[in-house]
């Protein structure tokens, strides 16, 4: 069970016993850090008088069951970049105002700058770095990679995760605010007009829009 | 952000019972209050979940309503078919809001809880702001406040209410039910937001330790004549500058009653009451928009940089009862 | 076939895509701890006491550092000398120069405890008046001593003169506001020392720039230090300097003797790493009755940090863009206290071809003249400044061909003549104009003994296509598949190469690879006609070429070998080639270099509720050879939506009264979202500026973004017969009450 240093100073043991037993699975197939998940960081020197209150929890991330020990106040996002190393999931506002942070979860795409870990017991999360199957990228990951959907890369997590998760919203048939006459329309007619208001939640400041407006017009159309 | 207790209660009575203390927080879909947590403005020490209550159903009521339960999120709301059906005007509110992840995690009942975006407040470095520190004054009263208040405001407080869906509440005559440690209430929506007066601390009627439980909208009766029009500084993903909900109840080609509300211009989402009175048994073709328009702004009073506010917000309620007036 | 200048997908596209990639923040080390920022909330005055203690107790804070307690550094530590290094707040002293300057930092075992810890630092200040409000200062404006690219003042002629007997004068004062980065990324940097060696694997735009700037403020030598940057989440400027945060975790981390993690907050961006500072401009334009220029007039005011110049050179462009016989340019500055402002995507350009190109559209229209005619009557085809001969210059191609994608000949020129509906609608165009850059660059290009090769420049990838367009230059020299090609660039222990800024990543590192795959693949020939065993042993030099990774006689095809079979024979041990290229003083002497472009804009606008849309874009450029089709195209249009941005949305607001930012958000900032970018058409003009370059190359980061506010401005005009002289457009300015 990796933890963070939530009480740097008297836990480090267990940490050391928890991260073990869950380490290896939870770095498979991403970028391994420098310092293995089992490290043990040197406990803090001076023990303040109240310990930092923890919660665990359970969910499962890209199929591996995980659980964890985390600070209340740690969010999803933080949970899954400093607990389980998915940095991939990245931090652009920590605010939820920029999409970067987008991950999918219980098959809805959220923010997870702006929600705790500990409120996502039992959840399933998908991250980029499970978007893949068997290491072979998506279709929409082929498609942003063809269509070149992104530049400097930093937003494309965010916007891969929602626009898996828009493909879905889709095939619901759920609506958005350019649906015309909203209490007759059964159907989701993709245009390029609806994929740029539906994936107006992830900003891209390279500007890469009209490619990731491409790239999921052309897995939309064969999926 | 203070270290946290957090926990998870399974029914309104247990989640009423750790609400006890003035640091405790609901937390539903924590869009906006763990933003101003990390901001520092809200300062919780105790966080009680209420995303496990059994509050996320929408059901018929035995008026022919709908009441929304308040854990519902704002994309199933937005998406319901009978919401859809019966109060587009509801769903288009909630898809004009925000983005689509930010309305998939987003509770309706957090929604109505939602605090102003003013800088000044969402910013613990300004001394001056007395939504956040009572008594210490109002920066944006002479400072920036292009974004603010035309209506109701004070010399307290410039700020307004960014919702979306509170403005299609508004016309759509909405009662949000709560219960608290004395037992429940039914507040109409246009009593549930306070005006900031003397005590802009203070947002809404609800008492401390009360939990939204529900949003009761009566039965439909303007569904087709209604409209959500909402302008902002970009396309999409933007706080409204302006928005307008217009709700009309029409029999045949004469409006039956009428209910109008603003977004972006007051520290409540707005209920233009005389103007909707005005409309009030008019005939399709007998309705003057402009002076509609007009009477739906008249209290208003701009700002040194907000001036603008006032045709825009007369145009759009122009074009939005035109638009509602006009849909077959 | 080539690869240079097919549309090859990024060959670093696989790793994004797929969530691997790691950026600054994404690094980890043994014992790493978190930093958080503390950074002021007065905008002048000192700092009267400043208590710690309640920090300092918190479980988990290992330091709360402050000018009480920070190490103390030499003096060199205050020059600036930009881009690399920059006047910075390092906790040297009491003194609050700006509104968010960095007064502590706070050192942590997890970043919750480093955030609370910052929320517990207790700062008192002796506040003065600080000097905010620009229009007040405008009295102490003053002449710097230099631009980044050029002097302050330029003039010749007689431009008051002409001005005053001219027949149709232009006379108005345009702005830009203060306007923020805001890459995705946000600025992370993480220190971590061995000993008196210090690696920090930062988000930055130039390797070697951090290195010096690092090794300088801290009295080191630089090849104690060792920067790590391969990939960037975009930087547009902001990061080609290295700023307070990245010398403060160093520091920090050397105190505590642990890594150092110090990622800045999207909030505490707004401030202390640079920003595009406001502008006025004031242009007179005087023209003959056939619309020849007789005079221009262009002054700017930009506005400063109290403690380090740096300029907007928007009248730059007005020194190169037409031909004018009276020409007066100057820039001056006002102190503010506010952080230093600095490079921001075609610092100059984008906002001098605002004020200028709107300035011609207004003299079109008070001549009565296409605005594309204007522009062409006034065409310079030796550099107006210098008097010497472009480069290469295709602007007359790029108007027509734009224009003729635009529609433009179905332009109906009168105000408010267009329509969609009740919508209005607007046609609108401007030149765009970017210099073509270049600095000394090295690289090495080794080729191994299975015959892949290894190409190593000390450059950078910020989002650019740096890695792509490298591995296709080296395909080219070295004859082997870009597959075969692997590219490293970021890390300053790689040959050095300038910062990734003024679009000149791309013509800098090309020819320094070119040169050292070169030479790879010469010393590759060689040793297989010396080698009797080899199938090409004897054959003539002259006759050899290589392709897909073989060494092969151009007039036998049966005489051929692949790579590995050369290497092998010899040893297995990689051969290298070491390239320098750099700019020759003659071709700077003899000719001035620029991209050029021609870009039209439509916008539809809803007058009655001030809701303006940009319906389309299209841009033609001349920017030399496009090296890559696809990467060229993703990085014009990237410009493009920035240039909407800035015509639309973008806008730091300071506020009056504490000089802090007010929108020090994502939420209140405003940059283009999806749905505001809705068609955008980018083409090019066959170019190959050979002079400039050995591949014909001009850089493309930047020119995309110049006269794009200007194109939507005009349209705007066009559409309503508004003419807005101030950026941002907003729905207030647009509003027909």
């Amino acid at each position: 069970m990796p933890t963070r240093d939530a009480n740097a100073g008297f836990d480090a043991q267990r940490r050391v016993f928890l991260g073990t037993v869950a380490g290896g699975a939870v770095t498979a197939g991403v970028g391994l850090p420098l310092s293995s998940m089992a490290e043990v960081r040197s406990p803090a020197v001076d023990a303040a008088p109240h310990a930092v209150p923890v919660n665990d929890v359970k969910f499962r991330v890209n199929g591996t069951e995980q659980h964890l020990r985390v600070d209340a106040r740690t969010t999803l996002l933080d949970a899954l970049r400093e607990d389980l190393h998915l940095t991939g999931v990245k931090k652009g506002c920590d605010r939820g105002q920029c999409g970067a942070c987008t991950v999918i979860v219980d098959g809805r795409r959220i923010n997870s700058c702006l929600t705790l870990a500990v409120m996502h017991e039992g959840a399933t999360i998908t991250t980029v770095e499970g978007l893949a199957s068997s290491g072979q990228p998506s279709a929409l990951q082929s498609a942003f990679l063809e269509h070149d959907g992104f530049q400097c890369g930093y937003c494309t997590p965010g916007q891969l995760c929602s626009a898996t998760a828009l493909l879905d919203e889709v095939r619901r048939n759920e609506a958005s605010a350019l649906t015309p006459d909203i209490a007759r329309t059964t159907r989701v007619d993709l245009s390029d007009a609806e994929i740029r208001e539906r994936m107006s939640g992830n900003i891209c400041r390279c500007g890469a829009y009209p490619n990731i407006v491409a790239a999921i017009r052309k897995t939309a159309s064969e999926t | 952000m203070l270290p946290l207790t957090y926990s998870r209660p399974s029914d309104v009575r247990a989640a009423l019972a750790a609400a006890s203390t003035q640091d405790t927080y609901f937390i539903g879909g924590g869009t906006n209050l763990l933003d101003l947590m990390k901001a520092g403005v809200e300062k919780a020490r105790t966080l009680v979940d209420v995303n496990h209550l059994g509050l996320d159903r929408i059901e018929r009521a035995s008026d022919g309503g709908v009441r929304i339960g308040a854990g519902v999120r704002n994309t199933d709301a937005a998406n319901h078919a009978m919401i859809r059906a019966d109060y587009p005007l509801l769903s288009q509110a909630f898809l004009a809001g925000a983005s689509a992840q930010l309305r998939n995690m987003a509770t309706v009942g957090g929604n109505l809880m939602q605090r102003t975006r003013c800088d000044y407040f969402v910013d613990t470095a300004y001394e001056h702001c007395n939504k956040r520190k009572p008594g210490s004054g109002c920066a944006a009263l002479e400072g920036f406040n292009k974004l603010h208040a035309i209506i109701g405001y004070s010399d307290a407080c410039v700020a307004v209410n960014p919702s979306d869906m509170n403005v299609a509440l508004v016309a759509l005559d909405a009662v949000i039910n709560v219960e608290g440690p004395n037992g429940t209430r039914r507040i109409p929506i246009t009593e549930f937001h306070r005006l900031p007066g003397e005590h802009p601390e203070i947002d809404t009627t609800l008492k401390h330790g009360e939990l939204i439980t529900s949003i009761d909208l009566p039965k439909s009766t303007a569904t087709r004549n209604a409209h959500y029009l909402k302008l902002r500084e970009r396309g999409s993903y933007a706080f409204a500058l302006v928005s307008v909900a217009v709700a009309l109840t029409m029999l045949d080609h004469r409006i039956d009653s009428a209910r109008i509300a603003l977004g972006g211009v007051a520290h409540k989402p707005w209920f233009a009451e005389k103007a909707s009175a005005s409309l009030a048994g008019k005939g399709k073709d007998a309705i003057d928009y402009a002076a509609v328009a007009a009477l739906a702004v008249d209290d208003a009073k701009a700002l040194s940089q907000n001036g603008y506010k006032i045709p825009l917000a007369k145009n759009a309620v122009e074009r939005a009862l035109r638009t509602a007036v006009e849909a077959a | 076939m080539n690869a240079v200048g097919q549309p090859l997908t990024r060959v670093d596209g696989l790793d994004k895509v797929m969530g691997k990639t790691r950026y600054a923040a994404d690094y980890d080390a043994s014992k790493m701890t978190y930093a958080w920022l503390v950074q002021s909330t007065i905008a002048k005055g000192r700092i009267a006491s400043i208590d710690t203690s309640r920090a300092t107790a918190l479980r988990g804070v290992l330091l709360v550092m402050t000018y009480t307690n920070a190490p103390k550094l030499p003096p060199s530590a205050q020059q600036a000398n930009p881009p690399g290094e920059r006047a910075l707040s390092l906790l040297q002293d009491a003194n609050v120069r700006y509104n968010g300057e960095p007064v502590a930092v706070v050192i942590a075992e997890s970043l919750e405890q480093a955030r609370h810890g910052a929320e517990l630092v207790a700062i008192e200040y002796a506040p003065e008046s600080p000097t905010i409000n620009f229009e007040n200062a405008q009295s102490s404006a003053y002449t710097p001593t230099k631009l980044t690219n050029g002097k302050p003042d330029a003039s010749w002629g007689d431009p008051d003169a002409a001005f005053a007997s001219a027949a149709v004068k232009h006379d108005a004062v345009y702005t830009t506001p203060m306007e923020s980065h805001n890459p995705m990324e946000p600025h992370a940097t993480m220190a971590v020392w061995d000993g008196d060696r210090l690696t920090v694997y930062d988000s930055t735009q130039g390797v070697s720039g951090t290195k010096n700037a690092i090794a300088k403020k801290l009295g080191i030598e630089p090849d104690k230090v060792h920067v790590i940057s391969p990939y960037v989440g975009g930087g547009f400027g902001c990061k080609g300097s290295a700023w307070s945060h990245v010398l403060l975790a160093a520091m920090a981390a050397r105190q505590i003797r642990r890594p150092v993690r110090l990622a800045m907050e999207r909030t505490q961006m707004f401030g202390p790493v640079g920003y595009r500072p406001r502008t006025q401009q004031h242009i007179a334009l005087a023209a003959n009755r056939d619309g020849k220029l007789v005079a221009i007039k262009h002054d700017v005011i930009s506005t400063t940090s109290t403690f380090e110049d740096w300029a907007e050179s928007s009248a730059v462009v007005t020194r190169m863009l037409y031909a004018c016989p009276n020409v007066s340019t100057t820039h001056k500055l006002v102190k503010l206290n506010l952080g230093t402002p600095t490079f921001q995507r075609a610092p100059g350009e984008s906002t001098g071809t605002f004020a200028l190109e709107v300035a011609m559209d207004e003299l079109a229209v008070a001549l009565d003249l296409d605005p594309i005619e204007l522009r062409l009557r006034n065409y310079a085809d030796k550099e107006p400044e210098s008097g010497k001969p472009f480069s290469s210059k295709k602007l007359p191609e790029c108007y027509a061909d734009a224009a003729k994608r635009f529609g433009w000949s179905r332009r109906s020129p009168q105000t408010r003549s267009m329509r969609d509906g009740d919508k209005l609608i607007g046609w609108g165009m401007a030149t765009a104009t970017y210099p073509a850059n270049r600095m000394p660059t090295k690289a090495r290009v080794r080729i191994n003994a299975d015959g892949t090769a290894l190409v190593q420049c000390g450059t950078q990838d910020i989002g650019t296509g740096t890695y792509t367009i490298l591995a296709q230059v080296a395909s080219d020299a070295l004859g082997l598949p870009t597959e075969r090609i692997k590219v490293e660039v970021g890390d300053s222990s790689l040959p050095a190469a300038p910062v990734s800024g003024g679009s000149m990543s791309a013509a800098s590192a090309t020819p320094a690879v070119q040169s050292a795959a070169q030479q790879a693949r010469d010393m590759l020939i060689a040793m297989a006609i010396a080698d009797a065993a080899s199938p090409l042993h004897g054959v003539l030099g002259s006759d050899v070429e290589t392709s897909d990774g073989w060494v092969c006689s151009k007039s036998d095809g049966a005489k051929r070998e692949p790579f590995a079979a050369v290497l092998a024979r010899a040893g297995g041990k990689p051969i290298e080639g070491n390239g320098e290229a750099k700019p020759s003083d003659d071709m700077k002497k003899q000719f001035a270099m620029h991209s050029f472009g021609a870009v039209f804009a439509e916008v539809e606008i809803d007058e009655p509720l001030g809701q303006m849309r940009v319906r389309r874009i299209v841009g033609t450029y001349d920017a030399g050879t496009i090296l890559n089709a696809k990467t060229a195209r993703s990085q014009f249009i990237g410009g493009i939506v920035w240039g909407v941005g800035m015509a639309m949305m973008e806008h730091t607001r300071v506020d009056e009264g504490s000089g802090r930012v007010l929108n020090n958000n994502l939420a209140q900032y405003h940059v283009p979202v999806n749905a505001d970018i809705i068609d955008i058409d980018v083409a090019w003009v066959d170019g190959n500026d050979q002079i400039f370059n050995p591949l014909g190359a001009r850089g493309i980061g930047e020119i995309g973004i110049t006269g794009v506010p200007a194109a939507i401005a005009n349209a705007v005009y066009h559409a309503t017969g508004k003419r807005l002289r101030d950026l941002p457009i907003t729905p207030d300015a647009l509003l027909k009450a």
